[in-house]
């Protein structure tokens, strides 16, 4: 059974400006124990998405399980079985960390569960500040309480949305461990992040998103793999060859070409020094997950990336 | 490679349906949280309504004391008190579910229910009686106070129980709506100042609406607070304006009509969510 199952799934918010598809006709699953990255720019959707996963939002048609239970049909069970760190940083002021962590375990109905939530306070560094009010915590603090309250219930699936954003670089480290090691334990989680090198080091697997539509989904390394898995990058102050320019990304004077092999390198590297043009500072390095990225983005999914992520959806739905 | 999702571990085991004591436990953290919301700035939710009814007392009894006697062998400040106590349990309960609900609306963290599995019986229970617990404390804390004014009486206790409950219960169900309704906060202020507080003052609290010109007496009898006060007040003194079945029957169908349009929004998720 898929932890989490989403088929043909469309939402379309009203407005006195016309109708706008936040999502359109998306399907894939999520498996029982993996970590899968939902990545897009804004506005793709993601967030709408996770919205519906967790009952925040009605979807338009289709439909989601979480394990296995619809989430229109059978919210009770659905979000039982779902921890949400929401996006926004958020906090009810009138309580301490020890309180909030108390109070949203009750809601779930789980009473005594103070060593869980020690053990929770522990792992994300926030033990000295149990009973610190809510509203005395820094932000990164009140990101760890967020995390804490997803987890409190002990759900099957973990749903992070955004969990990074603006956070410094210490509680990143302790909550990938935290997380990584809650998913080697059988939780499934979801991810969306705008930090790339995160879905590329932790996801097995990847979806993008782009105007509400899934554009890519597939295998991390399959990803990886699809698109020109090396890069050559190297800085001049001079002109490309016409035949070279339309595939290079200039950033100043950083020019990245890519290439499928090293021998589509030593072309490059010919070409260049036939049209006399200086190079400094050269590099060969792989493709990362922000040039499949950026390729996806720019020119929809490319054909193999598509026509696997078509073959997933039929084959899971 | 195989396109199948990766599956690494086994998933913890799946979380069983909720059983009734998970439900009830859940209902009870929400009630605990809601009160302990509204006990934590006591100063505020409590105290201050409370100090406000004991100015009504002071400045009204002893302006209306010797001019005024509205039952038989009751004085002014003794007829007072009791409609002091109930205007203040209505507006309390009316306020404690409507800011709890508008304020968790707009800092956000009312996505912290949302994402339970809390039903809307659950959220109307626990929003409703936790209006009602604050309602009841400030009620009995002006009650308690006013004790130095007049002696109480309770020659029908058992109609005192009964408004004073019904009353707390439809205002904590009003305060569900307009806290779902309101986006704002001056939204809700409006709800307050232009709904509930009209409708309270001029529900025979500071006066019995037998003394009002025919017209006004009609206008008054269309005010279903004017019955909460009546069947109230019967309570202590035993006589009333309106007989206090008609009271219980009127406040009664009351409760139940705004009770359902409570729960009704609630399962809808009306602006909840979208």
């Amino acid at each position: 059974m898929a932890a989490v199952s989403i088929q043909s799934l469309s939402k379309t918010y009203k407005g006195p400006r016309g109708d706008f598809k936040a999502l359109d006709d998306v399907s894939f699953d999520i498996g029982a124990g993996e970590f899968f990255g939902l990545l897009g720019p804004n506005g793709a959707g993601k967030t709408t998405l996770i919205s519906i996963l967790a009952g925040l939002a009605r979807a338009s048609s289709g439909s989601v399980t979480v394990m296995g239970h619809d989430v229109q049909a059978a919210p009770a069970a659905a979000r039982r079985a779902l921890g949400i760190v929401p996006q926004e940083l958020v906090f009810d002021p009138f309580f301490s960390v020890r309180e909030t962590l108390r109070i949203q375990s009750g809601y779930f109905g789980v009473k005594n569960n103070d060593a869980w939530i020690d053990e929770l306070l522990a792992e994300l560094g926030l033990s000295d500040k149990a009973n610190a009010n809510m509203r005395q915590l820094s932000g990164g603090m009140k990101r760890r309480v967020l995390v804490a309250q997803a987890l409190v219930h002990r759900p099957p699936v973990i749903v992070l949305d955004e969990p990074t954003a603006g956070v410094d670089v210490e509680l990143r480290q302790t909550l990938w461990a935290f997380i990584g090691r809650l998913n080697r334990q059988g939780h499934t989680v979801l991810l969306t992040t705008h930090y790339l090198e995160e879905a590329e080091a932790l996801c097995q697997r990847i979806g993008m998103l782009k105007q509400g539509r899934l554009v890519a989904l597939d295998h991390t390394a399959n990803l990886l793999s699809a698109t020109a898995s090396t890069m050559l990058r190297f800085k001049t102050d001079q002109a490309l060859p016409p035949d070279l320019a339309p595939l290079a990304r200039i950033t100043g004077r950083i020019v990245q070409l890519k290439a499928h092999d090293a021998a589509e390198v030593e072309q490059q590297l010919a070409r260049l020094r036939q049209a006399g043009v200086g190079v400094e500072d050269l590099e060969i390095g792989r493709a990362d997950l922000e040039d499949v990225f950026v390729q996806i983005m720019r020119s929809g999914a490319p054909a193999d990336v598509a026509a696997n992520a078509h073959q997933t959806v039929e084959v899971t739905s | 490679m195989s396109e199948s999702p990766v599956t690494t571990a086994m998933a913890p085991a799946s979380v069983p349906l909720p059983a009734p004591a998970a439900v009830l436990a859940g209902v009870k953290t929400l009630l605990y949280k809601e009160v302990l919301r509204f006990w934590k700035v006591g100063f505020q939710t409590v105290a201050a309504p409370v100090l406000t009814a004991v100015m009504y007392l002071l400045i009204f009894g002893h302006v209306l004391q010797d001019r005024l006697q509205v039952f038989e062998g009751v004085s002014y400040t003794g007829f007072l008190i009791p409609g002091l106590v109930m205007m203040s349990v209505l507006q309390n309960s009316f306020a404690n579910s409507a800011s709890s609900l508008v304020q968790s609306k707009i800092t956000g963290n009312l996505v912290f229910l949302l994402v339970t599995p809390l039903s809307h019986w659950s959220w109307y229970v626990a929003y409703v009686g936790a209006s009602m617990v604050r309602g009841l404390v400030v009620g009995l804390g002006v009650f308690a106070v006013t004790l130095w004014f007049a002696p109480p009486s309770f020659a029908e206790p058992q109609w005192i129980i009964v408004f004073a409950l019904l009353g707390s219960a439809i205002l904590g169900s009003m305060g569900v709506i307009a806290g779902l309704w309101a986006d704002k906060f001056d939204q809700m202020a409006a709800f307050q100042n232009f709904i509930i507080m009209p409708m309270t003052f001029l529900s025979g609290v500071f006066y019995s609406v037998k003394s009002l010109p025919p017209l006004w007496l009609e206008v008054s009898h269309l005010n279903p607070f004017f019955y909460m006060i009546d069947g109230f007040r019967r309570g202590f003194f035993g006589v009333s304006d309106v007989s206090p079945w008609l009271s219980l029957a009127v406040v009664g169908g009351c409760y139940l009509v705004v009770a359902s349009v409570a729960l009704h929004l609630l399962k809808t998720g009306y602006k909840l969510r979208s």
